[in-house]
């Protein structure tokens, strides 16, 4: 418990210390990267930890950023409620799918997964009235501050980034090591052991749908308010797939693997782009070999060689 | 076996850095050389290569490396030879927003320009401001005119769309009929539509019998053509998108010979041959053209110019290749944003990223735009309060498979009263 703590502050104290060290775009790149992790460490509660494969979790993302966009633009709310207002959306839209989702399982969770989130884009297209539809809308930089700060300031959104993402991070780690982690695991290793343990599994996979669901909003909200725009596009069956890529890469089941493969594959496009046009397939041909030789993603492996006690 | 693989991964990446190193040699020593006479002024072009924009911005992008050749052979912008910094935003507004930053934070660019699709535009605007980068935007929405963007977002090379689809009423109204319906996309683009062409026809006399909204995950049409009453006199469609080409021939199987009016906006055809198999529907029906695509018999030294200098034929396709038409209507709209950028840059005495807010401040006060080599497309006002752009649009007909303009509207047409005054926010 030691270790992984030392880890796991240390990478937040090493991200703190980059605010201060990182040229600008790095800088920028970082803050963002700190908020789509969020979203991929929600993604892993229910994916890395419980088995639960979801294909549609752009709808989280997607549910939560227009919880807290429609609530400060259409209701007026300043920006903390907003905020609260994304993360419920996010709570009680997981709580719903959840609910409907969890009556099937394996390919059929992912179907429906999938198609709930396309429900969800084309809700948002319908009511393009308030939505703006596929071309989003703005959160007006007037709008964006709390507490006499300037969210859209470099220096603040990357704080504010930081925040949230420390809170996940620390928080999935204290869940992990809790006994309801410790049930979500045996859940994803041997589903029927873990009932015939006497566990309610049903109510914690709803649990873990809830959990993964709501952190999901709750980096989708933070992106509107951190990067002021809000749009369609991030309801989108891409933005269903990245999570399970950087998860994958950075290694599912982990807590620090989710932002190694966010940032992995934000710098291998980033890259990439700079040589060659056909960049896509550079990554292409990189995520093919990482899955064939590193099906654990990085962090998988650094817990296979070298640190067992890794979480 | 994962064991060996770990170092080799490396060595992938480090190569991949080493690969990416040496590609920024050339720019590097192209610095060099143009340090010891003048730094080349950056434009950072937000380019759609990949993703649903990517047919636009194949042509957006020749359009631009055009336009750039054309300024510097004639001196380039203040003494100093211009350099496109080109970066692919997927067409998706996360990554054209990071795309921003890297002009504005890596690159070291003086502006950013060139983007068309809505949703990255209004992804990319906030980030623009507060990179404090003017962006100069060649996307046809309202968004800039509306005051949903800020101060650092303009769009002086191309006409919005409300100002085109009301141009457009007036000479509907009276030559084609008054009863109208439209079928349209149900996004915002096809809202759009629906909204101000509603409006304009009706202030014209003319009424919307109905507004048919076609989901855009359809890929079969049919079963709407029956919504249309009976009685209408115009279809008014802008279906986009790869369905376009179903939805034109089933419309065509529907109607058969005893079809009423068809009114579209090219914008569904753009990059498409009109000599394509199921297109033959469309002959006698009228298009909306930004600029028109085939030369006209009494084409300008302007259109001329600006078709060999991109090497364009005059039926609006590559001149190596005439099967690869191009995006005739809209891409005109990165060449005259480049000039237009030159002229803010010289009449402001651009010298640097210190000056931006006085280039800014130079476009605002630029208004007439006379047709000219770098305004190819027809005279045009810009407004800079709303730094939005006014121009003449076309109304083209399909004759033998090509198109031949029918009328050109007035600047008049195109005009509504200001909804913002960016002047007044400040830098």
């Amino acid at each position: 418990m030691r270790k992984s703590l030392t880890l796991h502050l240390g990478l937040i104290a090493l991200l703190f210390a980059l605010q201060f060290i990182a040229p600008a775009y790095h800088h920028g790149n970082l803050a963002r990267i700190m908020v789509m992790a969020s979203f991929a460490m929600g993604y892993n509660i229910m994916f890395g930890y419980t088995g639960l494969l979801s294909l549609g979790h752009a709808m989280f993302f997607a549910v939560g950023m227009y919880g807290m966009g429609l609530s400060a633009t259409q209701l007026g709310l300043s920006i903390g409620p907003a905020f609260g207002v994304g993360i419920l959306s996010a709570l009680i839209c997981s709580l719903i799918v959840g609910l409907l989702a969890l009556r099937t399982i394996g390919v059929a969770f992912m179907i429906v997964t999938l198609m709930f989130s396309q429900t969800i884009f084309l809700t948002i297209l319908y009511f393009g009235g308030i939505t703006r539809g596929d071309e989003g809308f703005v959160i007006k930089q007037s709008t964006r501050q709390i507490f006499g700060l300037d969210l859209s300031d470099a220096t603040t959104r990357y704080f504010a980034a930081l925040l949230l993402f420390s809170l996940v991070l620390l928080g999935i780690l204290w869940l992990v090591k809790s006994p309801t982690g410790r049930v979500l695991i045996a859940i994803r290793e041997n589903e029927e052991r873990a009932k015939m343990l006497g566990y309610d599994v049903w109510r914690h996979k709803l649990a873990a749908v809830v959990m993964s669901g709501t952190v999901s909003g709750a980096a989708g909200a933070a992106y509107g308010v951190l990067f002021g725009y809000v749009g369609a596009s991030f309801s989108q069956v891409p933005y269903s797939i990245f999570p399970l890529l950087w998860v994958l890469l950075g290694g599912a089941g982990t807590v620090i693997g989710p932002f190694v493969g966010t940032l992995f594959m934000f710098y291998l496009i980033d890259l990439s782009s700079t040589v060659t046009d056909a960049y896509m397939l550079v990554v292409g041909v990189i995520l093919v070999l990482l899955t064939m030789f590193a099906r654990n993603g990085l962090m998988g492996i650094v817990r296979e060689r070298w640190a067992k006690w890794l979480p | 076996m994962g064991h060996n693989t770990l170092p080799t991964r490396r060595k992938i990446l480090t190569g991949m850095a080493a690969v990416g190193a040496a590609s920024a040699l050339p720019d590097v020593t192209r610095f060099a050389h143009a340090g010891s006479h003048s730094a080349p002024i950056k434009i950072g072009f937000q380019v759609h290569r990949t993703g649903i924009g990517a047919a636009y911005g194949r042509w957006y992008e020749r359009t631009t490396n055009a336009a750039a050749k054309v300024i510097n052979d004639l001196g380039g912008i203040n003494g100093r030879p211009v350099e496109i910094v080109a970066e692919d935003d997927g067409t998706d507004p996360k990554r054209g927003a990071e795309v921003l930053e890297k002009f504005a934070n890596q690159h070291g660019c003086d502006i950013a320009y060139g983007t068309l699709f809505s949703h990255v535009v209004i992804g990319s605007a906030p980030r623009a401001a507060e990179l404090k980068l003017p962006y100069f935007v060649v996307s046809e929405g309202h968004h800039v005119a509306s005051g949903m963007l800020n101060r650092y977002t303009l769009q002086p090379g191309i006409t919005d769309v409300k100002s085109q689809v009301q141009a457009m009423a007036p000479w509907v109204a009276s030559n084609l009929g008054k009863k109208v319906t439209m079928i349209y996309p149900d996004f915002a683009f096809g809202h759009d539509h629906r909204d101000y062409f509603s409006a304009a026809i009706e202030a014209q006399g003319g009424e919307v019998l109905a507004q048919i909204a076609i989901p855009p995950t359809e890929t079969s049409f049919t079963k709407y053509f029956p919504q249309i009453p009976r009685e209408t006199e115009i279809v008014y469609h802008v279906m986009v998108g790869p369905a376009v080409l179903t939805f034109v021939k089933e419309m065509g199987e529907f109607f058969g010979p005893n079809a009423p009016q068809l009114f579209g906006f090219v914008d569904s055809l753009e990059g498409v041959d009109f000599a394509s198999p199921g297109l033959e529907f469309l002959e006698g029906s009228y298009f909306w053209e930004g600029m028109p695509r085939y030369a006209q018999s009494n084409q300008t030294s302007y259109d001329k110019f600006y078709r060999d200098s991109i090497g364009i034929d005059e039926n609006g396709a590559a001149r190596e290749n005439a099967q690869d038409v191009s995006t005739y209507a809209h891409m005109f709209g990165c060449w005259e944003t480049l000039f237009t950028i030159k002229d803010g840059m010289e009449s402001s005495g651009y010298k640097g990223p210190e000056d931006r807010a006085k280039l800014i401040e130079a476009v605002e006060a630029i208004s007439e735009m006379p047709e000219s080599n770098e305004h190819p497309q027809g005279e045009k006002i810009f407004n800079g309060k709303t730094h939005q752009v006014f121009g003449v649009q076309y109304i083209s007909q399909v004759e033998g498979g090509k198109m031949k303009v029918k009328h050109t509207t007035s600047l008049e047409d195109g005009y509504y009263p200001d909804e913002v005054d960016y002047t007044t926010q400040s830098f």
